[in-house]
């Protein structure tokens, strides 16, 4: 295989996926930079947003592969009723993912404390994280779940769909969930 | 088989990875706060924020996964003139020819649409592309090394290379963008 052919394969297979997750991207640049007032008003709030949203994306990229081989093994079927694997696997994604988010919410709060920078309360962050972590969990549940079993029914292999649905929908739904958990937080606490 | 679909042993394999990387985002994180101001005050920098990170992170992505791939089917060898390593190098750098001027451009297109980018289409689309092909150049170093350093100590490149790889492109993605914006915004 010359370096030409091997350029042109990798080149065409690629440029979709990542100009889809790209197009993700802008979408959920277009919320943080929306968000202006949000982040003047919750200060540290920017500092979670690259860990809050990577949290997402290997939570739910996780959980997809997860379903992605136990479909291929026979072990779960593609119908939408509850299951004990897939509850658990879904349980297990939702609480992970609050467990990290609440990480982050709490080191964000110690460095910037301890850097002397100013910083939100410890319990607004704690709640944006929480709020925001739950609210992107379910839709991002409901996405990588329809995702999988829809694709494998028509005869795709959901291996190849889990990468480009979680770049694109993680960036989107955790930036959304983010907004949605900040303005919650302004209003109640 | 039933046990490793229970809830705890899921977290046992998934959170000490988890909060790793938690914990190697919030560089990131850190990074942006520190030119938070600058960011609040060109949005359409703000805009490009998470777009350049996961662009980013997908370019190292997509690397590993390949370079991963070809290493099991014992395909790759660590030559410079490798046809699979050199073949692939080139298609990231190509990747990042495409996409990231079209980010700049539409980064700033959005912007432009509701309010004041008050920086030029053709800075902020410097911007993406020296960004850009900085961040493609470190994926491949990133990439390179971590492939061959879990072919070294005899571990599986999918398990390790490719989620490391997406996180660390992940905070090099911000780290550049600082740099970069110190150098081209005024």
């Amino acid at each position: 295989m010359s370096v030409r052919s091997v350029v042109s394969n990798a080149y065409r297979s690629a440029l979709p996926v990542v100009m889809l997750s790209a197009v993700g991207g802008l979408l959920a640049g277009t919320i943080l930079g929306g968000m202006d007032t949000e982040l003047r008003t919750v200060r540290g709030l920017l500092v979670m947003v690259p860990a809050f949203l990577a949290i997402r994306g290997s939570v739910y990229g996780s959980l997809g592969s997860r379903l992605s081989s136990a479909l291929h093994q026979g072990l779960i079927e593609p119908i939408f009723e509850p299951n004990e694997r897939l509850v658990n696997a879904v349980l297990a994604a939702l609480l992970n993912g609050l467990a990290a988010s609440l990480a982050a919410a709490l080191l964000t709060f110690g460095i910037l404390s301890v850097l002397d920078t100013s910083v939100a309360p410890l319990r607004v962050l704690v709640f944006i994280a929480l709020l925001g972590g739950a609210l992107a969990g379910v839709a991002l549940t409901v996405v990588i779940v329809v995702v999988v079993f829809v694709g494998y029914r028509r005869g795709m292999n959901p291996d190849d769909l889990v990468g480009p649905a979680m770049t694109t929908a993680g960036d989107i739904f955790g930036m959304a969930s983010l907004f949605v958990a900040t303005r919650a937080a302004i209003a109640l606490l | 088989m039933a046990e490793s679909w229970s809830v705890p042993s899921i977290t046992r394999a998934l959170l000490p990875i988890l909060l790793a990387l938690t914990a190697l985002e919030l560089v990131g994180g850190l990074t942006l706060g520190s030119f938070e101001v600058t960011l609040l005050q060109y949005p359409t920098l703000l805009v490009l924020v998470p777009v350049m990170i996961g662009t980013a992170g997908n370019l190292g992505s997509i690397l590993s996964a390949r370079m991963s791939t070809a290493f099991h089917l014992g395909l790759l060898s660590f030559d410079p003139t490798d046809e699979k390593l050199l073949g692939n190098t080139i298609t990231t750098v190509l990747l990042a020819v495409s996409v990231f001027p079209a980010v700049g451009a539409g980064g700033w297109a959005i912007v432009a649409v509701t309010g004041d980018p008050q920086l030029s289409v053709w800075r902020v689309v410097a911007v993406a592309l020296a960004s850009g092909l900085i961040l493609a150049v470190l994926a491949i170093v990133v990439t390179v090394v971590a492939t061959y350093t879990a072919y070294r100590a005899e571990l599986d490149p999918d398990d390790v290379v490719i989620p490391v790889v997406t996180n660390v492109c992940d905070v090099l993605g911000v780290l550049v963008l600082f740099a970069v914006v110190q150098l081209l915004v005024p």
